[in-house]
């Protein structure tokens, strides 16, 4: 089983979900004997990952100079992608006018790859890489798979979305011959906001890579920790956590709140939480990386993911994996995969910080769910969504010859 | 030829809130009553008024040939009373037959045995009062919340003065041994113990409508076919009473086959006891059972209630406040107590899932066993600090 896929990122060089997601399904379809290709729109230096075959899509990567920050990440709006632009001019020079361009000539650049690489089907991961695949489609004649790690409505929180990518969106959705969103609440949303036939759409539960989390103790500390991690931007529900974290305060002024990562809305969250006079029980971390990511989780009494939208959520898997608590947002697609854990709606506050006092306060409960949650999270792998996708390949390349 | 021993058990517990921290010092409300009532109505529309109707006319119809026992809890009565009067009034046609026998239990469906041996006789003695006032009955067979048993237990309960009592035919403790027999405790001089027959009573309990099972459908004819070549004294069917138009729906035919089942085992010379007639019977043996045994799950001990920390820690909150309980003299605040000792919410804190899942869930008002964790603790901070109101936290610390 040939595969020519097209994604945005990559893990380890990744800004977010979709670089380690991309990377988690591979590997596992590689173990079960595929044979992906997997076109980024340029290759780190000095990346490689065993068994995959990742190219680039811009040929004159060689060419290219190193920038402290690059433009093209998961996220990165059309108005990130100008800033960025102005303050690196020189590297601006390299890459499109905008991100459309940009993403437009990755598109272009798949004609010729479709031409040159053998394969049996085309696997596209969001709307940057959708015109890519329909590309592919159009010149080697195979089944194009489009996989939905998030949709518009997701990203902007339903609040003026970006009709541009909207409109491809829905071109690489129509023309998938299968849709394969992360869970069954992106589907609803797939088929509610974009009109695609519930038939040809298949959601596949995203898992975590199995590494058993370095043990270290719980650091030895008094206060009690909430922990947020994650982008701080809408989708994820950032000033829930804050209103949440002003309840808690409330009935518990011991406890301790760490907000970490960053994002569009970090300003305001700053300044929101000085506000609401949660100065000093309010720590900000900014984006956190590698070691770190498992050090905050492992310092962590709870952990909460407040998201308004969120497709999957890999974090709260994450978050079990190092035997800490979680409180997930019921809007979200890991709370169908995941039963020992605490669900909320992100936007009762009440009820949240119940919850993260619950926790706080009963020590058994930790001690369960820490055990239960490990133990659960360990039997999520990707082996079976990277098996889901194959035999949907199989079952598409046999319609195909009929 | 042997004769069947039916027994229903009929429970509701009284449901909590999702009583929230924030409740802790400002309400003492802690159950949903909405709730409550609405399964109240719900169940007694489909199970307790349709088959009650239907025992009494069968009891009638075969003159007394037909008999069964009812365990009622007093957390169920109290409901009727409150929700569904017209089955008590069924229950009490019943009792008048004087056909069909009612059994004695802790009158809140506690786990009070394993914690508080003063707890579980004063629970038995509430109940007692209960069935002499409301179908002017005196239980002479005793059976413990979840079927849970063990040597002790029958110590204690023959020391009451009761003639017999019922356990799970567990095969752990069975082995070679058949549950169609009478057994004695070991320990008991007087005391007669009743094994349920899993296999025969969890066909119509657990199996009846299942498709997948090669012996769908199952018909009164079928089920007697297998109960008349058995050999011992007392095949023992017992099941909750919510089998009947609740657990199997109305449309699986279950009330059906109740009706045609009596006709079905006399063509085949099977006839109806009592568990108080069992009891008359010589025991087969001696059964020595140390470590508790219960008719939950596969593993038929106490893990569904006392298998995890949650329940453990919950459990040992709950009973460390009785004393001041009683101390306090405060009668409201000790039936509230009662009402949490019901081993309902230590079920729905359950977390071995994944196993037994689907009964579990099925059962379970809160979203997690987590939940029900936290609601359960909360209430318990609540009412310890009606106890100590100058010392509201003094368990809670972080």
């Amino acid at each position: 089983m040939k595969v020519l896929m097209f994604g945005w990122e990559f893990a380890p060089v990744y800004s977010g979900g979709l670089g380690v997601a991309c990377a988690g399904l591979v590997k596992a379809m590689v173990a079960q004997g595929a044979d992906v290709t997997f076109v980024l729109p340029r290759v780190p230096d000095g990346i490689t990952v065993p068994g995959v075959k990742l190219i680039s899509a811009d040929r004159r990567q060689n060419k290219l100079l190193k920038f402290k920050t690059e433009p093209l990440t998961a996220y990165a709006s059309s108005e990130s992608y100008e800033l960025w632009k102005k303050r690196n001019p020189q590297a601006a020079a390299l890459y499109g006018n905008t991100l459309f361009a940009e993403v437009q000539r990755y598109a272009e650049a798949a004609k010729e790859l479709a031409a040159k690489i053998p394969h049996d089907v085309i696997h596209s991961h969001d709307w940057m890489t959708y015109q890519a695949g329909i590309n592919a489609k159009a010149v080697s004649g195979k089944p194009l798979v489009v996989h939905v790690h998030a949709t518009e409505f997701d990203r902007t929180g339903g609040n003026s979305i970006n009709q541009h990518v909207y409109g491809i969106e829905k071109l690489g959705f129509e023309n998938a011959d299968a849709v394969v969103p992360v869970s069954n609440f992106t589907k609803e949303k797939v088929v509610a906001n974009y009109g695609i036939d519930p038939e040809k759409i298949m959601a596949v539960h995203n898992a975590v890579e199995f590494t058993e989390p370095v043990e270290q103790p719980k650091l030895g500390k008094t206060d009690k920790v909430v922990l947020f991690l994650g982008r701080i931007t809408l989708q994820k529900g950032p000033d829930w956590f804050l209103y949440a974290a002003k309840k808690v305060l409330e009935k518990e002024p011991r406890a301790k709140f760490i907000m970490a990562g960053s994002g569009d809305m970090e300003p305001k969250i700053i300044e929101k939480a000085a506000e609401l006079g949660l100065a000093g029980k309010m720590l900000f971390t900014g984006f956190l990386t590698g070691k770190d990511i498992d050090r905050a989780y492992k310092m962590a009494d709870v952990y909460v993911m407040p998201s308004v939208s969120e497709p999957f959520g890999i974090t709260p898997l994450e978050a079990m994996r190092n035997g800490t608590p979680v409180i997930i947002s019921k809007q979200s697609g890991v709370s169908e995969v995941v039963k020992h854990c605490l669900k909320v709606d992100f936007w009762d506050v009440h009820a949240m910080a119940n919850k993260i006092l619950g926790v706080l306060y009963y020590k058994e409960l930790q001690d369960e769910l820490g055990l239960q949650g490990r133990n659960e999270v360990a039997n999520i792998t990707w082996d079976k969504p990277a098996h889901e996708v194959l035999n949907l390949y199989g079952t598409l390349m046999k319609k195909r010859r009929r | 030829m042997t004769n069947v021993c039916m027994y229903f058990q009929v429970h509701q517990p009284f449901r909590l809130k999702q009583y929230r921290v924030f409740d802790i010092g400002n309400s003492h409300d802690y159950f949903d009553d909405d709730k409550n009532h609405a399964v109240m109505e719900k169940v007694a529309r489909k199970c307790y008024l349709p088959a009650t109707r239907l025992i009494l006319d069968l009891v009638k119809k075969h003159k007394g040939k037909f008999k069964v026992a009812y365990s009622i809890t007093g957390t169920a009565l109290e409901q009727f009373q409150l929700y569904a009067p017209d089955v008590i009034l069924l229950f009490k046609q019943l009792a008048d037959t004087g056909h069909v026998e009612f059994l004695s239990e802790t009158s809140h469906h506690s786990l009070s045995f394993l914690h508080d041996k003063a707890e579980f006789k004063e629970q038995i003695a509430q109940h007692k009062r209960l069935m002499k006032r409301l179908l002017g009955v005196t239980p002479t067979v005793f059976r413990n919340t979840e079927l849970v048993y063990n040597n002790e237990l029958a110590k204690l309960v023959e020391e009451l003065g009761y003639k017999a009592i019922l356990a799970e035919g567990a095969d752990h403790i069975l082995g070679w041994q058949s549950p169609n027999y009478i057994y004695q405790p070991k320990g008991c001089s007087k005391l007669k113990l009743l094994l349920k027959n899993y296999k025969l009573s969890d066909d119509i309990a657990f199996r009846f409508s299942n498709k997948g099972w090669e012996s769908y459908p199952l018909t009164a004819a079928k089920f007697a076919d297998w109960v008349a070549p058995v050999l011992g004294d007392s095949v023992n069917l017992f099941m909750d009473y919510e089998t009947f138009g609740e657990h199997q729906w109305e449309d699986t035919g279950i009330f059906e086959f109740l009706k045609h089942l009596p006709e079905e085992l006399f063509k085949r010379k099977i006839g109806f006891q009592l568990p108080s007639e069992a009891a008359k019977l010589q025991p087969k043996g001696v059964l020595d059972i140390h470590n508790p045994i219960s008719w939950a799950d596969i593993e038929r001990d106490l893990s569904a209630w006392l298998g995890n920390k949650m329940q453990h820690a919950a459990a040992h909150q709950l009973y460390a406040l009785l004393p001041s309980i009683k101390e306090s003299g405060n009668k409201q605040l000790l039936e509230t107590w009662r009402k949490l000792s019901t081993s309902d919410h230590f079920y729905y804190m359950c977390t071995k899932w994944f196993a037994d899942g689907d009964v579990h869930k099925y059962f379970n008002p809160y979203d997690s066993p987590y939940d029900c964790f936290i609601a359960f603790m909360n209430i318990l901070n609540d009412i310890e600090g009606q106890l100590r109101p100058s010392d509201e936290k003094r368990w809670i610390t972080i």
